[in-house]
């Protein structure tokens, strides 16, 4: 079990195949539609292999279980890539929540119902186990990977930024336990309040975690200020990794990934896109980045 | 700069979202919640700072509060903005405001009368482009309008099952109260008040006794007519998608949370914009916050409002008697069904 072992330098995405598009509601109905069945998912992640992208980035869509199905049943083609699962799809939870409450939600989406789940202890078992709760869940959510090489596993940063800001650090700890233990795995964060989440994990004992978060040179959800931000990139010890480089894609992609060579901290960058030029161009580019980083 | 002393009532996804923001806030000390929802109080005991309450009224009693917010089902919020209010507590309350205007009249003029800072959350008067929006109507730069659509659509309730509160009506459940109040209210700050309705569609898809969309016609009080359709039975959007379609004689501007599409028949160099169309992204226009979750404007709301709580001063952006005009369009609509 190597743990610290090196993260690739390109990261693929999966946001351009679910709809999501932080720049424009419309592009990403276009997106949903382009990418209406599994095929045209593997044809793009296909494409982007044959360029030289090794690891998948990818939240727990119901649909990403079609593509490991895939992948599980084509070993030879599959066989270094590398899939990076980050859970949970939070609208899937979102609108249970709106519509079946939290209790309604846990409900539908523990395996067997909680009842069954804590058959001995039932709800007060629940409620005093809260680390049990979150393990079932995370297992649920892992199913979908089996047999496939994750060798680190993201919490969204919607939850993690919700545990930040509710300042309930320990559940972090929890996790990050949970995660090592059981899958081998490192943990990994998405946050938007990087320099908090540094401080927060510091804080509880996790040193030196995987931390992807907004860099880019619009200061764009660089929450607390690109100042401070750009200061934890050069000063603390984390393993950085870049998204929304591009700014939901209105920065020019030249200038934006040239920004990231004065941090030569940053592990890997990740970005998503569905077109073949778009994905051999950026790869170019984050390569050569990274070159000129080393010099630094 | 002192402390001050915060509480939340109502646990559920906005509540826990309010609660991580304003635990966030820089002095702003969460010292309480209150839910009735174990499995959630639970948590909060274990991971938490903050006390845990049963009954709002003895946190108010309790606390000592400078400010409350409240993210309770809508029919719970007449009772506990009162109760609030009359302790001299700021709140900030979860929209839509109340169950009645009659109701909602009453807790606008307490806060009023005890000069407290009151504020809704209708969070897309926090979204930079529709900010944009606002400020290009009120510069003229597309001439005299002609026509508005509001628009919402989302994936809410996409199968016929039993629902909670939001699939009752009296409780302020159904797409009307719950999901077509933020197009509403949206539209009567942005291009204008609603005096008139010309006509309504409310329809079940999917809900038993409530309506999953609808659709109206409304009359502004400047004179402008044009359309609402909101819609939250449709899975085809990922996630609510608002978005706001005015049209001039000198142009039109289309409106989402993501990005604001002015075109325009002659170029306005006051303004920077050229003949035909111009993008601009939230990129650009978001309104920049020290903590983020799921949005600028959900963060970007609570500073707002613990401004305004730090100057003693009520707020202009999602007051509550602009939150009880939406309360009295929805009634106008209902009653013309």
């Amino acid at each position: 079990m190597q743990l610290n072992s090196s993260l690739d330098r390109v990261l693929f995405g999966d946001n351009q195949f679910f709809g999501v598009n932080h720049a424009s509601d419309e592009k990403s109905r276009a997106q949903a539609m382009r990418f209406k069945d599994d095929q045209s998912i593997i044809r793009v992640l296909d494409q982007a292999i044959d360029l030289g992208v090794r690891t998948f980035m990818c939240t727990t869509h119901d649909r990403i279980a079609n593509i490991c199905d895939h992948i599980r049943t084509h070993p030879d083609r599959y066989r270094y890539f590398k899939v990076l699962p980050c859970m949970p799809y939070a609208h899937k939870y979102a609108n249970a929540v709106t519509e079946l409450g939290i209790m309604g939600t846990i409900n539908q989406y523990v395996p067997g119902s909680i009842f069954g789940t804590f058959a001995k202890g039932g709800m007060a078992m629940v409620q005093g186990n809260y680390s049990k709760l979150m393990q079932i869940l995370i297992d649920a959510e892992m199913k979908m990977f089996a047999g496939i090489d994750t060798p680190v596993i993201f919490i969204q940063n919607v939850l993690v930024d919700m545990i930040l800001g509710l300042g309930m650090y320990d559940v972090f700890r929890d996790y990050d336990d949970y995660i090592r233990k059981r899958y081998g795995a490192e943990p990994g964060y998405i946050t938007m309040n990087m320099p908090d989440l540094v401080d927060a994990l510091e804080s509880v004992g996790i040193y030196n975690p995987i931390i992807c978060s907004s860099i880019n040179k619009a200061g764009f959800r660089m929450s607390g200020g690109i100042e401070r931000n750009e200061r934890y990139l050069r000063e603390k010890t984390f393993r950085p990794i870049a998204m929304q480089v591009l700014a939901a894609g209105t920065l020019r992609p030249k200038e934006a990934f040239a920004y990231l060579a004065q941090f030569p901290r940053i592990e890997s960058v990740l970005f998503g896109s569905s077109s073949k030029q778009h994905i051999a161009e950026n790869i170019e580019l984050i390569e050569s980045t990274s070159m000129v980083a080393q010099e630094v | 700069m002192n402390t001050l002393r915060a509480a939340i009532v109502g646990l559920g996804k906005m509540g826990l979202s309010h609660a991580a923001i304003l635990t966030a806030q820089p002095q702003v000390d969460m010292v309480a919640v209150c839910d009735t929802s174990v499995i959630v109080t639970s948590a909060f005991k274990k991971y938490g700072k903050a006390k845990v309450y049963g009954d709002f009224r003895k946190m108010l009693r309790n606390e000592n509060l400078d400010l409350v917010v409240i993210a309770t089902p809508t029919k719970l919020h007449y009772d506990m903005v009162r109760a609030a209010l009359e302790h001299g507590v700021h709140v900030f309350c979860e929209k839509p405001f109340s169950l009645n205007s009659a109701e909602g009249q009453e807790l606008v003029q307490l806060a009023e009368s005890k000069g407290l800072v009151n504020q809704l959350g209708y969070h897309n008067h926090f979204i930079g482009t529709f900010r944009e929006m606002k400020r290009l109507l009120e510069n003229g730069v597309i001439g005299e309008l002609v026509h508005f659509s509001g628009e919402a659509y989302g994936p809410v309730v996409t199968k016929e099952k039993v629902g909670t509160w939001r699939s009752k009506s009296s409780e302020g459940g159904g797409c009307l109260f719950d999901y077509a109040s933020h197009v509403l209210n949206l539209l009567q700050e942005v291009v204008g008040r609603p005096v008139k309705i010309n006509g309504s569609l409310l329809k079940q898809i999917y809900s038993k006794g409530v309506e999953d969309a609808v659709y109206t016609l409304l009359t502004l009080e400047n004179g402008l007519t044009g359309t609402l359709l909101v819609n939250w039975s449709d899975e085809t959007y990922r996630k609510m998608s608002t978005s706001l379609t005015v049209q001039g004689k000198n142009g039109k501007i289309v409106c989402d949370a993501t990005e604001i599409k002015i075109y325009l028949k002659q170029a306005n160099a006051a303004e920077g914009l050229e003949a035909g169309w111009t993008v601009k992204w939230i990129t650009d226009l978001a309104i920049p916050v020290g903590y983020y979750l799921r949005g600028e404007e959900y963060s970007a709301q609570i500073e707002y409002f613990v401004a305004n709580v730090r100057r003693q001063q009520p707020g202009t952006i999602n007051t509550f008697e602009q939150g009880l005009y939406t309360d009295k369009v929805i009634e106008m609509i209902q009653n013309a069904a």
